[in-house]
């Protein structure tokens, strides 16, 4: 018995003082040299303000699109012959459809799962955009693009860009009347652009609208090409995130270098597989109750017919506005015409919004002249010209974002159309013009707030005896910014070359 | 809770005992329990997925356990996180990522010194490379771009309606002029193409009855709309979608996309919206047997405007 119990121990001691794990990990260091690198990661701090798990949420969310995206592939038929529905939901049986729509209602109700499946790849693909946005709001808010981090915001830029287009791709695969509506809408903006815009047109489709060469090749381009780039720049995003290191809030102990939170192991992947979990559980919650896109009713499609309320998914709302509200200009002479009033909203005005998305962290180091690597956040309040640059354009987005709905809306208020259009034109130019100011007042009101940016701590009041009310602060909270470290948010070199034009986008506020 | 506690210290050489690695929970008992539950229930709800998978598949019942599994099982994971381990902040200290200024001269020399040498001293050589590197990029654009689709041409410039044509509608039925009562409209196509793709796309016309006299819309167009038919391109000007809505009091013809509307009695001018030109009128006639029939095709290009268009 004993001579058993002996040999065990010798076993258990020949293993180290880590066990198998450690054995396992030892042979693993002898082949790939992992141990420090390994150590070094698991160490990796990430800071705990909660602003950071904005990206957590596009990125899982983008998981949650493969997954559900592979289940979809294995049903949908990615073609565009004709064939006549007699599937299990009646009120479209006998009718004439292409296999892409029959074979997505097909998955939708002849497939066990299948209907939630799709639900949830349709919501995911919201939720995925939506947080990109909100993430890069974060980021630009908070002057997280500036240098080192510029690559990192053009990668970031980039994969919205991506995430829009692949977003459009996959809502038009069912070929419904809605999402055949809106590949004839695409067409349409292909063909403006002038020189070129109709050979364009004719090799994208393969010929005149519609043709039978779209949905197979929209199919490629949404399975396949741009999830791979998606992916590729997803890993460019992280590495680069994990090279140069969060930015951080200013507080108690954080410095431009350090980074205060928790460590990578186990804290943040508790934390972030967690929410990953949660993540995925809204999604699935919203997918079973929250009926999303139901192209049964929609019908398939036909380019003879359409329907009313006509609008594409939430994020390509804002270009739908733009066309909406933009005035017919059309160029005509000399036998040639150049569709102004589809080149400017549809091609001209995105091209310059994304570009000066791109450009924004270049165009603000010239204005600075702030050259320094930062690694700590501003408060957007002492930022005044950034957050009212970008509030401005937040706000135009959200005017062209509400004029997509000019019908719904003249329905929904009983006003009539005309009214609405022309109001929508004048607000999309006054509001924007009139956040920026605003927005810039306020920063420098917020400015002015004693300890602002600190979290309040509550007093905790208590009644003695005689009936006296006393006040006492409570303890201060974990991470609370303590006042004399305030001062270092903004950089003193701006102090030195103040700029002439007083616009900087930088202000020194004297407390 | 004392700030001291809270000074961020390095993660690693921390003694197993630090009280910065303690639970940072007030009542560690309640949160495990809380917890527990929390990981009870998710795979309860889980095991309930599999349940309903099994009997019905209803999509919400499938969707509201799998839900409720996911979000119970995270909650619990993320309050583990949050509660039961090492309480920090730690700090990491971040180095400057930027090298020394030899180190960036070596690469520097090594790109522009070696590499330029090898270039400078074999410049013709660079340049035959050069071009045929060029040319490979042109050529290779060939194939990705031209054999995607057939050239324009003049397909935009026309649309299958030709002297003669008679006027069907969707199910192929020849429109005799009796058919329609004044202020009723309809789809029509040449006869032939209303089952194909192109015919749906770029030859649907709507054909509309406005009076029971010959109709003039326009000048120069007294001809063209007999017994008060008249019909229009219904692929509209602006991004080319069915200009599918009606509006009979006003004589306007909607398009729901965009809101572009056009004046039936008026040539189909836009009034209102994004639309730039007036919807093409179709020259019509009545032929002996009385079906309507197409005097030519459309006098200019349908739909939405392109650089060839004239």
């Amino acid at each position: 018995m004993s001579d058993v119990l002996n040999t065990r121990r010798a076993k258990k001691q020949a293993l180290g003082p880590y066990g198998r794990i450690g054995k396992s990990l030892g042979e693993l260091d002898d082949r790939l040299g992992v141990a420090r690198g390994g150590r070094t990661f698991m160490d990796k701090i990430f800071p705990d303000h909660w602003s950071f798990m904005l990206g957590e949420i596009a990125l899982y969310s983008f998981l949650i699109l493969m997954v559900t995206g592979v289940f979809l592939t294995l049903y949908f038929i990615p073609s565009s012959a004709i064939v006549t529905y007699h599937g299990s939901y009646a009120p479209l049986v006998g009718q004439k459809m292409t296999e892409a729509f029959e074979s997505t209602v097909n998955l939708s109700f002849a497939v066990r799962g299948g209907l939630l499946m799709r639900q949830m790849h349709h919501w995911a693909c919201d939720i995925f955009v939506g947080a990109i946005v909100i993430h890069m709001a974060r980021v630009f808010f908070t002057g997280a693009f500036r240098k080192p981090r510029e690559l990192n915001w053009i990668i970031g830029s980039t994969l919205l860009i991506l995430a829009i287009v692949n977003g459009f791709l996959g809502y038009s695969l069912p070929d419904d009347l809605v999402s055949g509506t809106g590949i004839r809408i695409a067409y349409s903006i292909i063909l403006s652009i002038p020189l070129v815009g109709t050979y364009l047109a004719f090799w994208v489709f393969g010929g005149n609208f519609p043709g039978t060469s779209i949905i197979p090749r929209f199919m490629i381009l949404h399975c396949l090409i741009v999830p791979l780039i998606i992916i590729g720049l997803v890993g460019a995003h992280l590495f680069l995130l994990v090279r140069q290191k969060h930015t951080q809030f200013p507080g108690k102990g954080r410095t431009e270098k350090n980074v205060v939170g928790s460590p990578m192991f186990p804290v943040f992947m508790a934390k972030t597989t967690g929410f990953l979990f949660i993540v995925g559980g809204i999604t699935a919650l919203l997918g079973a109750f929250a009926q999303v896109n139901p192209i049964w009713q929609f019908g398939p499609y036909d380019a003879a017919r359409i329907s009313y309320a006509v609008q594409p998914d939430w994020y390509m709302g804002f270009l739908d506005g733009a066309l909406r509200i933009w005035p017919s200009w059309s160029f005509h002479s000399w036998g040639y015409t150049i569709p102004f009033e589809v080149l400017v909203p549809a091609v001209i005005l995105p091209g310059l919004i994304f570009n000066l998305v791109f450009v924004w962290p270049m165009l603000e180091r010239k204005f600075t002249k702030d050259n320094e690597i930062h690694n700590l956040l501003d408060r957007p309040s002492n930022r005044p010209t950034r957050t009212a640059a970008g509030v401005t354009m937040l706000s135009f987005l959200g005017m062209l974002f509400i004029a997509s709905s000019t019908d719904v809306l003249a329905k929904f208020f009983n006003i009539s159309l005309n009214t609405v259009l022309l109001s929508l034109r004048y607000l999309t130019v006054i509001v924007p013009i009139l956040a920026f100011p605003i927005t810039y007042r306020i920063c420098h009101e917020l400015q002015a707030v004693k300890g602002g940016g600190r979290r309040k701590t509550p007093n905790v009041v208590t009644r003695s005896v005689e009936g006296e009310y006393t006040a006492t602060p409570s303890p201060r909270y974990v991470d609370d910014v303590p006042s004399h470290l305030e001062a270092t948010e903004v950089p003193t070199y701006i102090h030195e070359e103040p700029d002439e034009s007083g616009d900087s986008g930088v202000r020194v506020v004297d407390r | 809770m004392t700030d001291e506690h809270r000074t961020p210290v390095s993660l690693s050489g921390l003694a197993a005992n630090d009280p910065r690695l303690q639970p940072a929970a007030r009542n560690p008992e309640l949160v495990e329990r809380v917890i527990g539950v929390c990981f009870i229930v998710g795979t309860l709800c889980l095991a309930g997925f599999g349940a309903c998978y099994w009997i019905d598949a209803q999509p919400w019942k499938l969707g509201a356990t799998l839900g409720g599994g996911l979000l119970f099982l995270g909650i619990g994971i993320v309050a583990w996180g949050k509660y039961l381990m090492p309480r920090g902040p730690f700090v990491e200290e971040r180095h400057t990522l930027a090298n020394s200024e030899a180190d960036r001269n070596a690469l520097a020399a090594a790109i522009v010194e070696r590499g330029g040498g090898v270039m400078q001293r074999r410049k013709l050589l660079g340049g035959l490379l050069g071009g045929g590197m060029g040319i490979f990029g042109i050529v290779a654009l060939f194939p990705l771009l031209r054999s995607l689709g057939p050239l324009p041409k003049e397909t935009l410039q026309h649309t299958d309606w030709r002297s003669g044509s008679y006027v069907v509608d969707q199910t192929g039925r020849r429109v005799q002029v009796g058919d329609l009562a004044v202020g009723s409209i309809e789809t029509v196509f040449p006869e032939g193409t209303e089952n194909s793709d192109r015919g749906q796309a770029v030859d649907q016309t709507v054909l509309i009855r406005v009076s029971n006299e010959a109709f003039t819309t326009k000048k120069g167009r007294e001809t063209w709309a007999p017994h008060g038919y008249v019909a229009y391109s219904k692929v509209c000007t602006h991004l080319g979608c069915p200009v599918g809505l009606y509006e009979q009091e006003l004589q306007l013809l909607v398009c729901p996309c965009h809101q572009s509307m056009f004046n039936v009695t008026n040539g189909a001018v836009p009034q209102f919206g994004p639309a730039p030109r007036p919807l093409p009128q179709l020259p019509l006639y009545v032929d002996s047997s009385g079906y309507l029939r197409s005097q030519s095709d459309y006098h200019e290009a349908v739909g939405p405007g392109f650089w060839e268009r004239s």
